[in-house]
């Protein structure tokens, strides 16, 4: 199995974890991830806040390098993925907006390039059966929310990821480690991700929002797939317990790195070692596999 | 919420060019509020987005591009994707926000298009962002020099951000994007 592999500006920075994770989960199930040459930044929200050119265009020029190379393209970041859909999207839609792109990027562009995530490739193309036949260990005991956030599944229209308002494909692959799944409300509840540095006073509320309903359900960690989420439920939950006395030290675990465990990949490889509260109970959760 | 409509006001909104730009029809809303309902920062601005849509069906002018909710929209799109109508409030956010910049609106609401700013700024000169950089110019900006600053020791000790930018990402095509983009804005 061979993708063009998307890391995104966050896998080289605060999301290292998420990259290591993946790749080397992608190592133990036979994916081939090759990134294209040159890849550039695609704009995330300041590009379409700020010009619609631009948020097309961005993305659109690693886009067309991808289709050079006649492969799918895998994105894990929930950001980039959705810029990435978006993109191919308006240029499909809209004659003008591929003209200008074209004119733009230096070269036409035809939205022909399949956009993938991460997940829809180990659930669609590697399979539960054959991720189960792989685990070395289990999650046995360990409850988990999943959590999916804004851009996975938002433009339904465009994403065509899972149920936009009951998503479950991160719920089924972190079953299939042996870990117990929750049923909980705020699945999909934006965690103010975007604003983190500019309106702190609210990503404090949002962040507070979903922590305090993971909680309620039972959760021991919250598994992610979006660097933006990550970060964000995990760092502000010491601004939480600063301003508002509360104390989580909740996990905010990625689910490569969850499955990573189960692969019997080191923890320190996945990058365990890189998250702000630290997952220990997650890490002594791992046993033998079922 | 009680909207008063001037007069004046009603001969120069700015409705047709918010519909051009999104393309989204915005007539077809009859005010359900499901959008302000799932909206998370709804009830932190004076303005939730039902009530914005109401603004520019009544004519409101360029005085909407100072509304609170343009810089506090996460951008999330929940209210896109829970209208009955299928109107698409993101996209006219998106509109609205654009208008805004181009109009230099007196008082753009906090520091997110200052934020954006120096995030695009970064993409420009390397090809992809550069956080440090970023976070650098943004706090000189906001003059916030110590806000975070508690969390930077752990996250250089944990290597949870990168200290150099990279220089691998194609910032040709990036640069030539830039310059097509602010050709294509007329400015």
């Amino acid at each position: 199995m061979k993708y063009a592999y998307f890391p995104g500006c966050s896998a080289e920075s605060t999301a290292r974890d998420m990259h290591e994770s993946t790749l080397a989960v992608s190592e133990r199930l036979g994916i081939d991830l090759q990134e294209p040459r040159g890849w550039t930044c695609c704009g995330a929200t300041a590009g379409h806040q700020t010009d619609s050119l631009l948020a097309v265009s961005l993305p659109a020029a690693t886009l067309v390098k991808v289709k050079d190379m006649g492969l799918d393209l895998v994105a894990n970041c929930a950001a980039c993925y959705n810029r990435l859909k978006l993109a191919n999207h308006l240029v499909l839609t809209s004659p003008d907006m591929r003209r200008k792109v074209a004119d733009a990027i230096g070269r036409d562009y035809d939205g022909s390039v399949r956009i993938r995530h991460f997940m829809e490739v180990l659930l669609e193309d590697v399979g539960l059966d054959t991720i189960q036949n792989a685990l070395r260990s289990s999650l046995k005991g360990l409850k988990v929310a999943c959590y999916y956030g804004c851009l996975l599944v938002r433009p339904h229209e465009a994403m065509q990821f899972d149920d936009p308002e009951n998503p479950t494909s991160l719920d089924r692959l972190v079953r299939t480690l042996g870990a117990e799944t929750l049923d909980w409300p705020h699945k999909v509840e934006c965690c103010g991700g975007g604003l983190s540095m500019t309106r702190t006073d609210v990503v404090i509320r949002l962040t507070e929002s979903i922590l305090s309903m993971a909680k309620l359900a039972g959760a021991d960690c919250i598994a992610v797939s979006c660097p933006m989420c990550q970060i964000n439920l995990d760092m502000r939950q010491l601004d939480i317990q600063r301003q508002l006395g509360k104390r989580y030290d909740m996990p905010i675990v990625y689910v490569t790195q969850l499955i990573g465990l189960c692969l019997g990949i080191s923890a320190d490889t996945l990058g365990f070692n890189k998250l702000m509260v630290p997952a220990s109970t997650v890490i002594e959760a791992v046993g033998d596999a079922a | 919420m009680a909207i008063i409509v001037t007069q004046e006001k009603a001969t120069d909104g700015i409705l047709r060019e918010v519909q051009e730009i999104s393309g989204v029809d915005l007539s077809v809303c009859y005010q359900c509020k499901k959008c302000t309902s799932g909206c998370p920062v709804a009830a932190l601005v004076k303005s939730p987005p039902s009530e914005i849509i109401r603004r520019l069906q009544l004519n409101a002018g360029d005085e909407i591009l100072e509304s609170d909710l343009l810089w506090t929209c996460l951008s999330c799109e929940t209210c896109s994707a829970r209208c009955p109508m299928g109107i698409d409030l993101a996209a006219v956010m998106d509109a609205l926000r654009h208008l805004a910049l181009d109009r230099k609106a007196s008082k753009q609401q906090g520091n997110v298009p200052l934020f954006n700013r120096v995030f695009l700024e970064t993409v420009r000169l390397f090809g992809r962002t550069y956080d440090m950089l970023m976070i650098a110019a943004y706090k000189v900006g906001t003059l916030k020099l110590l806000n975070d600053t508690e969390k930077f020791p752990t996250m250089l000790k944990k290597r949870k951000i990168a200290l150099f930018p990279t220089l691998e990402a194609d910032r040709k095509t990036v640069r030539r994007i830039f310059k097509k983009a602010k050709q294509n804005r007329g400015t």
